[in-house]
């Protein structure tokens, strides 16, 4: 076998990433549902990242491959949260 | 006769570089939504009451239901590939096949929904858009710009998945040589992960 070092995901951990995912979909649905002002933003964006991070991380394979892809992707979120902090710092003080 | 060489082992292929070229492609479209995303960041906290009125209009149970389907098929091609890692030819078919069923259902909802909007003589360079506040304005130009662009990227994943399971129905893509399915997998969780952000932006925040 030419894939020996492959790691081979069960189908039922995918299942439970699936439940778990649409609980947090559930989860986000009825927290922006309430009155929380400000904070609204706030949770359903933090829900957001931890299902994006789930996704990237069971179902991309991330968890399981070797650290190259982890580096690399670690890299472009760091530029792109850049960007966003001077983007606002731009708008905050202008 | 080379008999040193593993026969499965195909000289002329690199996974791992078909991979990494995949992931490449990847991070150049989460910075093309990134971009927008931030877009929308900005005019949202330039305009945040008329962001706030607007996304009334945008109906949640849909967006719920769109963001569940795309969840269970981002979970069959990741189940797909487990059933190719072993060796279930007949289970990735399914599972592939479902994950196409799955995207239709997606477009097809995303069809009532923007319908309904079109029926309101809400849609891109209509008088009824011309004709509303700043931030109205920009907060559909960015839903439909932005859902729109996302609905192509479905377009094209399905496109894929659909050249994949004709090719792993012709025995082309197999237990030893599965690269394009896992690389047409990466680029439907892409679709999903987006998916994610676009749900919570457009149809919870206020």
């Amino acid at each position: 076998m030419s894939e020996e070092k492959t790691h081979v995901v069960s189908i039922k951990t995918h299942l439970l990433v699936l439940f778990t995912l649409i609980i947090l979909t559930i989860i986000t649905v009825l927290i922006t549902s309430i009155e929380l002002g400000p904070y609204n933003t706030a949770a359903a964006m933090i829900i957001a990242s931890v299902k994006a991070l789930v996704v990237l991380l069971y179902f991309m394979h991330l968890r399981f491959d070797e650290p190259i892809y982890r580096i690399m992707f670690g890299l472009v979120i760091a530029i792109f949260i850049a960007v966003i902090i001077v983007t606002f710092f731009d708008y905050l003080y202008r | 006769m080379e008999t040193t060489i593993n026969p499965s082992v195909d000289l002329h292929r690199d996974d791992t570089a078909s991979k990494i070229g995949m992931w490449l492609f990847i991070f150049t479209e989460i910075l093309l939504f990134g971009g927008l995303f931030l877009v929308y960041s900005v005019y949202r906290f330039r305009n945040p009451v008329a962001f706030h009125l607007a996304h009334e209009e945008l109906s949640i149970t849909m967006g719920f239901i769109n963001t569940v389907i795309l969840l269970i098929s981002s979970a069959t091609v990741a189940i797909a590939i487990t059933a190719m890692q072993k060796h279930n030819k007949k289970l990735t078919m399914m599972m592939l096949g479902l994950t196409l069923l799955l995207a239709l259902v997606f477009l097809i909802n995303k069809y009532f929904e923007w319908g309904a909007k079109f029926e309101h003589g809400m849609y891109p360079g209509s008088e009824l858009m011309a004709n509303l506040g700043h931030g109205d304005m920009l907060f559909f130009s960015l839903y439909f710009f932005m859902t729109g662009l996302h609905g192509v990227h479905i377009i094209i994943g399905m496109t894929l998945l659909a050249i994949t399971l004709v090719k792993v129905k012709k025995g082309a893509v197999h237990a030893g040589k599965y690269q394009l399915l896992e690389n047409s997998g990466l680029y439907w969780h892409l679709v999903d992960l987006i998916w994610i952000f676009l749900f919570p932006l457009f149809y919870l925040i206020h």
